[in-house]
């Protein structure tokens, strides 16, 4: 048992019934590993099929907001977390720059998810971790934010404000 | 290339002797007689690795308590990818070890591989027997079903019954008060945290074992040359785990494992029934009434346990042919014949079910009105569904009542029916409303009984609201 006879001393015809025995004992196990393999991989890597809940939420009126003036909105949303659906709060900072162009933005920074707030002397948006700043239209001014402010999708109901599902916004937008 | 590797091996073997420990396990001497009646236990040793890999898999979206559990588990199965074939490798994975291990012992009761030295592997054996009955017990509860939460009531029921120890193994198993919260965490603990590690040592026990003895030699193998353990022994093994795995596979894919409505503690109606393999003793039970009864449910089962880890001191003989070993072979044709017997008498008295929702599949037509079901395209509408709703538009029920926010508000709203009334009561009231409600306006509606059973089913699988 101890001393194992290299493969070279065998004789050549039980050496080709001695290579089957090998490829098809790696093959087989090839075979049985892909079919637990692909599925896991699958399984960890694809995004959930989430069921979308109704998203849009009632931000509030619209007719007493002042143009150019950021004010941070709180309405009720849902969000779905795993298999969770959880009712909670969330906030946006809402711009009317005019009565047909408003715009609501998600309330983190671009850059590692800090809560940024609007700076009234300056006019522009300041996130006071690493010192981002973000213009009224949402543009990256200053600071390590990678890209601008992310959107609500939003929807006007006479002067109700409808806040939708958070878009992220893409490096070419800024 | 090749020198490149040959000196990687080398380097890895004179640093950790990895290679010479692999090459001294695959080429182990085995008798002569070895093959393919001996492929059972690295099956077994390959769907114990299998249930481990889907296991983790599905702990990876898995909340381990009662509520969460099932949210979480229908979230893997309707919103993961693979999920329902990771969780039917699971389930089925289960079943398989279950024949697997059984046939290893079989094999080697039949042989009397048991015997002197090998007395040891063979209870270590008898122990695994028992830890792979346990994960089918405690894995069981895990979905928090109706099927998980009574059949568990039921299992620890038995476990009252046992002589003297019984109210300590409730009381241990978190059920002194029904199957709870409590229950469901042991459970949970003792499939993830107990049995795993336990499984490992044992194995790592008797395949230690196996080697220090040898594998069983038969009566004539002395005379043969040995054979060596790889590669053809090794093919066989690896033939045998890759038929069963593509059984397995095969399974996973095309036989649907249902899954039911959460755990209902207040559901009277429900009928409990065991996995396959707990069939036997669940009709056991039956064949014993009042003070017998603990000798059906712990003293015969309990019995047999006894008797298969004494088994190598009850037969202390010389090893013979297995062709002559009547009386083993007497044995397992007499435990074969009354498990059949048993498990099919189970079987038989099994009454239907009623029809349910399978909530393994997406449940979005659930808030559509009768009406809307009757034009919807929603996939897995069960049968059960479109017949009822279709008997609910015939009879004009939505003239009175109403059914997801749809529908007249003379009668009461049929969501939580199922809540608030038990099924006989619905179907007595159809026939004759003024005996069981005096006084209501509802007047008798006479239907076939097949009418009948599918609205009933339909009003009862109704969400809460």
């Amino acid at each position: 048992m101890d001393d194992v006879p290299p493969v070279e001393t065998l004789q050549p015809e039980r050496t080709t019934r001695r290579g089957f025995y090998v490829s098809a004992i790696n093959g087989l196990m090839a075979i049985v590993t892909a079919a637990l393999g692909i599925p896991a991989l699958l399984y960890l890597f694809t995004p959930a099929r989430q069921k979308k809940p109704d998203v849009w939420a009632e931000a509030g009126d619209i007719a007493s907001l002042t143009p150019n003036s950021p004010v941070e909105l709180v309405f009720r949303h849902t969000r779905v977390d795993g298999w969770r659906v959880i009712a909670e709060k969330g906030t946006a900072w809402v711009v009317k720059y005019d009565d047909s162009h408003i715009v609501a933005f998600g309330p983190n920074c671009t850059h590692l998810g800090c809560a940024y707030h609007w700076d009234g002397s300056q006019k522009d948006f300041f996130c006071p971790c690493h010192n981002s700043v973000f213009s009224i239209d949402g543009k990256v001014v200053s600071g390590p934010a990678p890209r601008p402010l992310d959107r609500f999708q939003t929807k006007l109901q006479g002067n109700k404000l409808l806040i939708g599902e958070l878009k992220k916004s893409g490096e070419s937008q800024a | 290339m090749k020198r490149q590797i040959a000196e990687i091996g080398d380097w890895v073997e004179h640093r950790t002797g990895l290679i010479g420990a692999l090459q001294h396990f695959l080429y182990e001497d085995i008798p002569a007689s070895s093959g393919w009646h001996q492929v059972f236990g690295s099956l077994a040793l390959f769907l114990f690795m299998v249930q481990a890999f889907t296991g983790i898999l599905l702990a990876f979206n898995y909340a381990p308590t009662p509520g969460e559990a099932y949210d979480s588990l229908r979230y893997i199965l309707t919103e993961l990818t693979a999920g329902s074939l990771i969780r039917g490798l699971h389930h089925w994975g289960a079943s398989m070890i279950i024949v697997v291990v059984v046939l290893h012992m079989v094999q080697v009761f039949l042989y009397g591989a048991y015997k002197r030295p090998r007395e040891t592997t063979w209870m270590i054996g008898v122990v695994l027997f028992l830890v792979t009955l346990a994960y089918g017990l405690t894995g069981y509860l895990l979905p928090w079903d109706n099927r998980a939460y009574w059949g568990t009531t039921v299992t620890t029921q038995i476990a009252a019954m046992s002589p003297g120890v019984g109210a300590y193994l409730t009381q241990l198993l978190g059920a002194a008060n029904g199957v709870g919260v409590v229950t469901f965490a042991r459970f949970y603990a003792v499939h993830v945290l107990i049995l795993p590690p336990a499984t490992i040592l044992l194995v790592a026990l008797h395949v230690y074992l196996v080697r220090k003895h040898g594998v069983a030699p038969v009566p004539g193998d002395e005379l043969k040359p040995k054979k060596r353990f790889f590669p053809v022994q090794v093919f066989k093994d690896t033939v045998a785990i890759f038929l069963a795995f593509a059984l397995l596979f095969v399974m996973a894919v095309a036989v649907h494992v249902p899954l039911e409505q959460v755990a209902d503690p207040t559901d009277t109606s429900y009928i409990p029934r065991p996995e396959w393999y707990f069939l036997c003793l669940f009709q056991l039970l039956k064949l014993f009434n009042g003070p017998l009864e603990v000798v059906g449910a712990v003293v015969l089962p309990g019995l047999t346990v006894l008797a298969l880890i004494l088994a190598p001191f009850l037969d202390r003989g010389q090893v013979v042919k297995v062709t002559r070993r009547f009386v083993a072979i007497g044995i397992v044709l007499l435990g074969a014949l009354g498990w059949s017997a048993l498990t099919m008498a189970a079987v038989a008295s099994t009454p239907p079910q009623e029809a349910a929702v399978d909530f393994s599949y997406p449940v979005e037509w659930m808030n559509l009105t009768p009406d809307q079901l009757a034009t919807s395209t929603l996939p897995n509408i069960p049968a059960f569904v479109l017949h009822g709703a279709a008997v609910y538009r015939a009879s004009h029920c939505s003239a009175c009542h109403s059914v997801n926010g749809a529908g007249g508000k003379i009668g009461p709203v049929l969501n939580g029916l199922a809540k608030r009334q038990t099924r006989s009561w619905v179907e007595d009231h159809f026939a004759d409303p003024q005996k069981l409600s005096p006084g209501t306006s509802m007047p008798p509606y006479p239907m076939s009984p097949q009418d009948r059973d599918s609205l009933t089913s339909y009003l009862f699988s109704l969400p809460d609201q």
